[in-house]
């Protein structure tokens, strides 16, 4: 009987798995479409630390804006939202195909930075 | 003929001299764009200043009774929509009192009084609700749980706590819900380098002249001037947590 | 030996509090997702109905033990069986409470910000630190209690709760003791308040569930022990009223406090209402003649007397956490104030459902926490006296 239930329970937590596996390769999650930010510009670092650096990056900067003032660093905010709002939303969370939405919905990383900053441009109505 | 070769030496330099600078300015100026693309933002900023204390000093006597031209400033200037409800946000008020044994009236703008001793600093348990060098009090929203602790130690009602939703926030002013939120001195003005906050501009462009803004340690500032000159008094002064904000006319 | 009954009452048990758990995990999400608009609180009344669950059953968590500390640290020999049952309610009453107070919070999702960002002045981040320790100091001491070769740990440890149940519960009246801008609180008087209301309110949950243990194994209480018990309450719940009676008697004393005074002991509709109904007459006056008697009260007069403590718990909390709030702050003395802002006005405040199912919510686990513990573990009062219903 301990076999047959070790045995349901293997099934169960295998079978969701190869699910989602099968449901992936079928392109139910499309990957991240993102909109690339303004021409001639470059990141303030190479795409590959920023994927990997972003949050510490941010976390570390708001601090020194919130608690210390300083704006218009290398790391602010504002700075990345007036480089990577897309073109037709001049927004980095409008839309799924805007810049930080649509790579966060596809790694299934929640953000909650969006329900205060607004992710729209300075200057945008 | 031996200038000649100078002369075309020198023409042939001038000409290189003048394509070179050409190219250069043709090759550089979209990097100059660029520069100027990449950092839309003004250069970094150096941060409070703690040699700073900024405060205000309104003149109630110049305050009209129904004259509501700094609260709407200010609501409008950090994407607040017009408070209805009791749950909606409210950064300022107008106050109006009346004196009960004598019977004189006066109408008070109310807002965070930026205490030099807060207690909503004190009772703040993740530390998000802090002073700033210079002397504005502030919510980290970062770290804010939204236990409302920080309203229940305010003696002048001064914050309000996000009851819903929001959306359609100023890009300056992240505001969102379940986190708790007050008067800021406007200090996305202040830190991009603009004089006054919204309230006092609204005030002195309508022309009413009843609320000064400015840095109350620069003994060369109008305020600090006008607050030697002046008779005024703090809210609960007998509480001792020394506001930045001053009254006089009441 | 389990019969197939007690399995599946305990079942039904788990069931009813696993429900009533559930819906208020439930109502908590809805509040997590639409915001506090659900709820009746607003900018005037920011502390409502969820406090007042939460702040009885984390004091009540922490008066519970007097049992155990009779029994352990003062070595009484009736209440050293109880000891564990204290020990677990302690926990339970702790774990709902927290739960209650950590869901009302606007960003429950930061408790994690809250458990590694301190600000050491605040009282507030001072019990975040008491009530985490507090459970492992409970949890230890249960431990000694259990565990055959290191029951010679038991008194120490015993020690440590109670010291530490005082620094708790000390801060628990601060919490509101430091609020300097509140008519209704800046008293030093709150933590020792807080204290003997801990007793009372501890010892009468206590009572509530050793009956309802007792009945359901078919077991009675000595009389002695119950009359014991009995007047210990009584004792407690004197202690109490004395010290709320000084604290508004000091209160009208001072002129600059009358209008707050009038206002929670005659003028202020339901609070009035709530205090003297609520919390003096049932809550504490009927309870005492019941206890106090010369005549020893029965098991019913007993139960009666621990439940209508509870009542008059809530109904005193009521008043002093919304009461406090209600009244307008008083920032321009000597003058009336109105603005749109509720300046000069009482607040009104009327709890929605998501508050009233939060709150039950953590008795709900409080609940669903006792009955598993009382069914894995032996928790039962092992007295040497005959305790066999006849």
């Amino acid at each position: 009987m301990l076999r047959g239930l070790a045995g349901a329970l293997l099934a169960l937590l295998v079978l969701p798995g190869v699910g989602v596996l099968a449901a992936e390769a079928a392109g139910r999650t499309p990957r991240p479409a993102i909109e690339p930010a303004q021409a001639l510009t470059q990141c303030i670092a190479p795409a590959e630390v920023m994927r990997r650096e972003h949050p510490a990056m941010l976390a570390h900067q708001r601090d020194d804006t919130v608690r210390g003032g300083v704006r218009g660093a290398k790391a602010s905010l504002r700075g990345c939202i007036d480089c990577h709002a897309g073109a037709a939303t001049h927004s980095v969370a409008a839309s799924p195909k805007d810049f930080c939405v649509s790579c966060h919905a596809f790694a299934a990383v929640k953000i909650d930075c969006f329900e205060c900053h607004t992710g729209t441009r300075e200057g945008v109505r | 003929m031996s200038d000649s070769p100078k002369r075309a030496d020198g023409g042939r330099r001038a000409w290189l001299g003048a394509a070179a600078a050409g190219v250069a300015g043709v090759v550089l100026a979209p990097g100059v764009r660029l520069i100027e693309v990449a950092r839309a933002a003004p250069a970094k900023t150096a941060g409070a200043d703690p040699a700073v204390r900024w405060g205000l000093l309104i003149d109630t006597t110049k305050c009209a009774p129904g004259c509501e031209d700094c609260v709407r400033a200010c609501h409008a200037e950090n994407g607040l929509a017009p408070p209805t409800r009791p749950t909606d946000a409210r950064w300022m008020r107008k106050v109006e009192i009346k004196e009960m044994k004598t019977g004189r009236q006066a109408s008070v703008p109310v807002m965070c009084q930026h205490c030099a001793e807060p207690p909503c600093v004190d009772v703040c348990p993740t530390g998000a609700s802090f002073k700033r060098a210079d002397g504005i009090v502030l919510v980290d929203r970062h770290r804010c749980i939204g236990c409302r602790y920080c309203m229940m130690a305010c003696p002048y009602k001064a914050r309000s706590f996000v009851h819903e939703p929001l959306a359609g926030q100023k890009p300056e002013v992240p505001r969102g819900k379940g986190c708790v939120e007050g008067c800021t001195l406007c200090v996305h003005r202040l830190d991009r380098g603009q004089a006054l906050t919204a309230c006092a501009e609204a005030c002195t462009r309508a022309g009413h002249g009843a609320i000064l803004f400015g840095d109350l340690n620069d003994p060369a500032s109008e305020i600090a001037r006008r607050v030697r000159e002046l008779q005024s008094t703090q809210l609960r002064a007998d509480l001792k947590l020394d506001p930045g904000v001053r009254y006089h006319g009441i | 030996m389990k019969t197939i009954a007690a399995t599946r009452n305990f079942w039904l048990l788990v069931a009813v509090g696993g429900l009533v758990t559930a819906v208020g995990l439930g109502a908590a999400h809805q509040m997590e997702l639409h915001g506090h608009v659900i709820t009746g609180m607003d900018n005037s009344i920011v502390w409502g109905l969820p406090h007042v669950f939460a702040i009885f059953m984390i004091v009540a968590a922490s008066g519970v033990l007097n049992v155990a500390s009779i029994g352990s640290v003062f070595g009484q020999p009736a209440y050293k069986p109880r000891a564990p049952l204290s020990g677990l309610l302690c926990l339970a009453l702790l774990a709902g409470g927290l739960m209650v107070l950590m869901l009302d919070l606007g960003r429950p999702e930061r408790v994690i910000v809250a458990a590694t960002h301190y600000n050491l002045k605040s009282v507030f981040a001072w019990n975040v630190l008491l009530y985490s320790g507090m459970a492992a100091v409970v949890v230890v001491y249960l431990w000694t209690m259990f565990e055959r070769r290191y029951k010679a740990w038991s008194r120490p440890a015993g020690m440590a709760v109670l010291l530490w149940r005082f620094v708790l519960t000390t801060g628990t009246g601060l919490i509101f003791g430091f609020l300097v801008a509140r008519q209704a609180y800046q008293s030093a008087l709150l933590a020792p308040l807080f204290i003997v209301m801990s007793f009372a309110w501890g010892l009468a949950v206590f009572l509530v569930v050793q009956a309802a243990m007792y009945r359901w194994n078919d077991r009675r209480l000595p009389p002695e022990l119950q009359h014991r018990l009995a007047r210990l309450l009584g004792i407690f719940i004197a202690a109490s009223l004395y010290l709320v009676a000084v604290y508004h008697l000091t209160n009208l004393y001072f002129e600059r406090q009358a209008g707050f005074e009038a206002f929670i002991l005659r003028d202020g509709g339901v609070f009035p209402l709530l205090f003297w109904g609520g919390y003096v007459l049932l809550g504490s006056v009927l309870p005492m003649a019941l206890l106090l008697h010369p005549r020893p009260p029965g098991e019913a007069a007993v139960l009666a007397a621990a439940l209508l403590v509870v009542a008059g718990a809530f109904a005193w909390l009521f008043v002093f956490i919304v009461g406090g709030q209600a009244y307008p702050l008083d920032i321009f003395p000597g003058h009336v104030a109105s603005s749109a802002f509720g300046d000069g006005q009482v607040a009104t405040y009327r709890p929605t459902a998501p508050e009233w199912l939060l709150g039950l919510g953590g008795l709900g686990a409080a609940f669903l926490l006792t009955t598993i513990g009382v069914r894995v573990l032996d928790f039962m009062p092992q007295d040497d006296l005959p305790t066999a219903r006849p």
